[in-house]
């Protein structure tokens, strides 16, 4: 337990904070958390565990919510970084319902935050370039006078200068955006290819919405002839043209003369889209794709073939003197000798297509497109802080929401176990099942009680194996009355770790369920519940695949005790 | 709460390990995590990472790694507090935090663990509480001198008063042990200033950052209350207004915890009783608006023969501090074009230094004089160079002749123009003599990146 300034403050705190039914004894838990936020001894770590423990209480009306966060106010401004995230937090959670008092906590907790992404010390300024990205969803002008804070320094190391970058893309406006996309020119041209690309895509997406001047800079990009630069300019301009068609021009003017320069798979896909797509539009298309179709044999990319495949037919279709023997000749390559099965079966549907009438062609690649716009609103919708205020002042932000989900897949439920449902029938049946009270504070659970451990792994084959080569270990019959609720008691046997493999549709006769357990040294119990149609008796029959009478016993009890809550329920 | 903490050396070895709550793993944990570190590609952030069930949690300090592994989803910003707080304390036992030290002091820095953190929860680390508890002594690796005068730098020189204390002074343990009574009581107050500034490749200013910060070191028993007085016209905001005169402006104060404030708003004294140790007094920031003209200003100028790939750079550096103040260990680091194959140089003084090192110039000029102007001309072989098309020679860089960065010490020197006036010790320690007190003004620069 954390050390908070005296032996029996912490004594009260425990007794509050453990009891699991915190709204059934509100007086207490208000007296003494009014007494905690008083005090004034606190160092900052114990400042910091109040502001968490605090999390997960409730005011009980608008008074006296408003009463804790004036309470709180101070904690707002300490020096301790810590401390000021964690009252921004309790702030942003409290005060849910009421946003402009969420936007006015944000307005406070800027300077703090500009003054960790300027800090010393790296990994500061890190988890700090990742809260601003946070708030930046939701608040886009957030930071927009602060821009210059946001600029790379060239000592920095690469992963907190891609940060700043994604942040400069994020919180441009009017006013700034000539100085931001002056500097971010200026990474362009970084000696590091992988922050220039990066530089570039950020310039990409600023293009979004201001496509002129945007667009006017990558083509004086494509001037410089650096490899790494111009496939991710050409990259970028064909995400610019599909959402932007207004810049349509502009990129086709700026394309010829790139396919010198590109010699990676992403580039050349995107420069043979460009040329199918718009073709029309520039003079040397098609003999740019020449190019590509005579060295079609040591093209290495499948992607790239298939993508020449699809632009060669378009551009067929808007100039078909010109493409018509380049066609036939890539048609026969792929379909003919080409290996990468993918392809050729492209090509053969791009002939056979051809075969079947160019109305059908036209029809099938020509038709209209979806409206971008509608794309570039939706990507654009402000996500509201009450979507991630529970996230902030925690690692989720630093690893990104992506990471965060896979990382979150693998670890699973929690050691202690689930949680229990919010039923009222399991509050009034006592202590449920005795290896479960988890919330009274047990370090180790007794050796003999059985421990019950969530195993999503069991397949119905794997069930089916195992369940046909044990014997049954022990068999009873359970009295029952009336029919079984499928959902109901699916759900209960999921609280105590009972995974449902199959079970009867409501009302079936016979009504069957499989159900498979496993302990936490790994031995599994199958269980086969059956109800006849007399509807009086339900009958268990329980497999284990390792002899053990007293985990069985302990598992049989699980099992009748659920049963029996189950049915006293529904009766 | 944290799972585990451990300290690694510079190349992986462990050197501390601790487990607290015995959850997860053992000790190979520290070489999983360095493997780890190690095998990131470039855009991964290390700061936090995830394996298994756990998450790993560093910072870097004096090129070791204190790492924290916890698994649960808690807040980094506490986390990082936590060590950054854990090494300045390991600091301040051991004298200075280094591979060497803490090898030295292996069952101090594990008594110190044991105390700050219980079961993973953080108890306390305050010095003043910590001193009841520990024990052990710290070994230092040679006693202490102040008449070691072998290694006098120019910090904290007060020439008129001819006392001089090494830059290492106060890195020495700050618990007197126990059988040298003679150390004396002695105070070290130091006002710091990182400096980040970005000329664009027109000479105009595109951003000018201050961060600075007022450190204490105390050696003196805890509950001595002393005073640090700051220059009175330094306004705080844009708005405010002392004195005649333009005045020295910050933009953003923010005060340690335990600094007592009342005669602030008046006379800009501060007021504190610090505990034994290092402490952060005050931090404040200022942008855009230097009231002192910028160290240093850079003139390149390049011509460069496309045809014979021929690049001569030829760079004035222009100090402009006042003609009494230098700067220190200056080197400006220019990244060059790929290829270059040989370098010429004519440098305007003989203590400089010029090499080509990683694909960059690297000029050091180890003392520069305010008020004076060095240059330096650059003749290279740079064969097949692309860049904006068009023959013959051209006075545009071409790419990859990057920014300048420039490094340096300005010693006496604050950039805002902050100074401490006074530092008062109300409370004398009986039977002992007089405490010293050292105050340093030291700017240097964080990032002063010219554009070419």
């Amino acid at each position: 337990m954390p050390y908070l300034g005296s032996e029996d403050v912490v004594k009260e705190l425990k007794k509050a904070l453990c009891n699991p039914h915190v709204q059934a004894d509100r007086l207490r838990y208000r007296n003494v958390i009014q007494r905690v936020i008083r005090m004034p001894k606190l160092d900052q770590w114990g400042q910091a565990e109040v502001l968490n423990f605090l999390l997960r209480y409730q005011p009980r009306s608008e008074e006296e919510l408003f009463d804790i966060l004036n309470l709180l106010d101070s904690f707002l401004k300490s020096s301790s970084p810590g401390v000021v995230m964690g009252a921004t937090k309790l702030f942003l959670i409290l005060a849910k319902k009421f946003p402009h008092v969420q936007t006015d906590v944000l307005v406070q907790v800027k300077g703090p935050l500009l003054a960790a992404c300027s800090s010393e010390s790296r990994e500061l300024c890190f988890a700090a370039l990742c809260h601003v990205r946070q708030i930046l969803h939701s608040l886009p002008g957030h930071f927009s006078s602060h821009y210059k804070k946001f600029f790379c320094s060239y000592s920095e190391p690469h992963y907190i200068k891609l940060q700043k970058v994604e942040v400069l893309c994020e919180l441009v406006n009017d006013e700034n955006v000539q100085q931001v996309l002056e500097e971010l020119r200026g990474y362009c041209t970084d000696v590091s290819a992988d922050f220039a690309q990066a530089a570039i895509f950020a310039i990409g997406g600023i293009a979004r919405t201001y496509t002129d001047q945007c667009v006017q800079i990558l083509t004086e990009l494509l001037g410089l002839r650096q490899e790494h630069i111009t496939t991710v300019v050409v990259q970028t301009f064909r995400d610019l043209v599909w959402l932007c068609p207004q810049c349509t021009e502009a990129v086709c003017q700026a394309l010829p003369g790139c396919e010198e320069n590109i010699q990676d798979s992403e580039g050349k896909q995107a420069l043979i889209w460009l040329l199918g797509v718009h073709g029309e539009r520039i003079p040397n298309a098609p003999y740019v794709l020449e190019d590509f179709v005579e060295n079609v044999k040591s093209e290495t990319f499948p992607a790239v073939k298939m993508e020449l495949l699809t632009a060669l037919l378009r551009l067929f279709l808007s100039r078909p003197a010109e493409c018509q023997d380049m066609l036939g000749r890539l048609l026969h390559y792929c379909i003919e000798e080409e290996k990468d099965m993918a392809v050729r079966d492209r090509g053969l549907f791009y002939y056979r297509l051809l075969l079947a009438g160019i109305d059908g062609v036209k029809q099938i690649l020509c038709s209209p497109k979806s409206d971008p716009s509608l794309g570039l609103l939706e990507d654009q919708a402000e996500r509201p802080v009450n979507s991630w205020a529970s996230d902030f002042n925690t690692l989720v932000p630093v690893y990104g929401k992506a990471r965060w989900a896979t990382i979150s897949k693998y670890q699973g439920p929690e050691r202690r176990g689930p949680e229990l449902p919010n039923a009222a029938s399991f509050a009034t049946s006592g202590p449920l099942i005795p290896e479960e009270s988890k919330e009274t504070v047990q370090e180790l659970p007794d050796s003999g009680a059985l421990m019950l451990v969530p195993n999503s792994q069991l397949t119905a084959e794997y069930f089916e194996k195992t369940w046909f080569s044990l014997k049954v270990a022990h068999q009873q019959v359970f009295p029952w009355r009336g029919a079984v609720h499928p959902d109901t008691l699916q759900m209960a046997l999921q609280v105590v770790n009972i995974q449902t493999i199959a079970m009867s549709r409501a009302g079936a006769q016979p009504w069957k369920a499989y159900l498979s357990a496993q302990d936490d040294t790994g031995c599994l119990f199958l269980t086969e519940l059956l109800l006849e149609p007399e509807n009086s008796e339900m009958q268990i029959s329980v497999k284990q695949n390792e002899p053990r009478t007293e985990t069985l016993n302990s598992f049989i009890s699980v099992l009748e005790t659920v049963l029996g809550t189950i049915g006293d329920i529904k009766s | 709460m944290i799972s585990q903490f451990f300290i690694l050396s510079s190349k992986g070895d462990p050197l501390i390990y601790k487990d607290f709550r015995g959850d997860t793993g053992g000790r190979d944990v520290a070489e999983l995590f360095y493997r780890k570190l190690t095998g990131l590609s470039g855009d991964e952030s290390p700061v936090v990472m995830h394996h298994d069930d756990r998450h790993f949690i560093h910072i870097r300090h004096s090129g070791l790694y204190l790492v924290a592994t916890t698994s649960e989803n808690i807040s980094p910003f506490s986390l990082l507090e936590l060590l950054s707080r854990l090494a300045t304390l390991l600091g301040d036992y051991c004298g200075s935090l280094n591979e060497g030290t803490i090898s030295r002091n292996v069952a101090l820095v594990y008594e110190l663990l044991d105390e700050v953190l219980d079961y993973g929860y953080v108890q306390t680390t305050s010095m003043e509480m910590l001193r009841n508890f520990i024990q052990t002594e710290a070994v230092v690796s040679k006693p202490f001198s102040l008449f070691d005068l072998s290694s006098v730098g120019l910090f904290g020189a007060e020439t008129q008063q001819s006392k001089v204390a090494p830059s290492s002074a106060a890195s020495r343990p700050v618990l007197a042990s126990r059988s040298d009574q003679s150390q004396k009581n002695e105070v070290f107050l130091d006002v710091v200033e990182r400096l980040s500034v970005l000329i664009a490749s027109n000479g105009s200013l595109l951003k000018v950052d201050v961060q600075g910060e007022i450190r204490l070191k105390s050696f003196l028993p805890s509950g001595s209350e002393m005073r640090i007085g700051l220059t009175e016209e330094f306004c705080v905001g844009k708005s405010e207004l002392r004195g005649y005169g333009p005045g020295i402006r910050v933009d953003e104060v923010s005060f340690h915890s335990s600094v007592l404030l009342e005669e602030f708003e008046s006379h800009r004294i501060l007021r504190l009783q610090p505990p034994q140790g290092e402490l952060t007094v005050m931090r404040y920031q200022l942008s855009d608006d230097l009231p002192s003209p910028l160290p240093f200003r850079l003139f390149p100028s390049v011509q460069w023969d496309r045809g014979s790939g021929r690049l001569q750079v030829y760079l004035k550096l222009r100090c402009d501090l006042p003609p009494k103040s230098q700067a220190l260990n200056v080197r400006l680091h220019l990244p060059l074009p790929r290829g270059v194959v040989s370098l010429s140089q004519e440098l305007s003084g003989p203590e400089q230094k010029a090499e080509l090192g990683e694909g960059a110039l690297r000029w050091d000029l180890p003392r520069v004089q305010g008020g004076s102007q060095l240059s330096g001309l650059f003749q290279m072989d740079v064969p097949g160079l692309p860049g904006p098309p068009g023959q013959g020679p051209s006075t545009s860089a071409p790419l990859g002749l990057g920014p300048a960065s420039l490094s340096f010490e300005l010693p006496r020197h604050t950039c805002s123009g902050l100074q401490v006036r006074f530092l008062r010790l109300a409370f004398r320690p009986c039977g002992n003599t007089n405490p010293h007190k050292w105050v340093r003004h030291l700017s240097h620069s964080d990032a002063y990146v010219i554009r070419i």
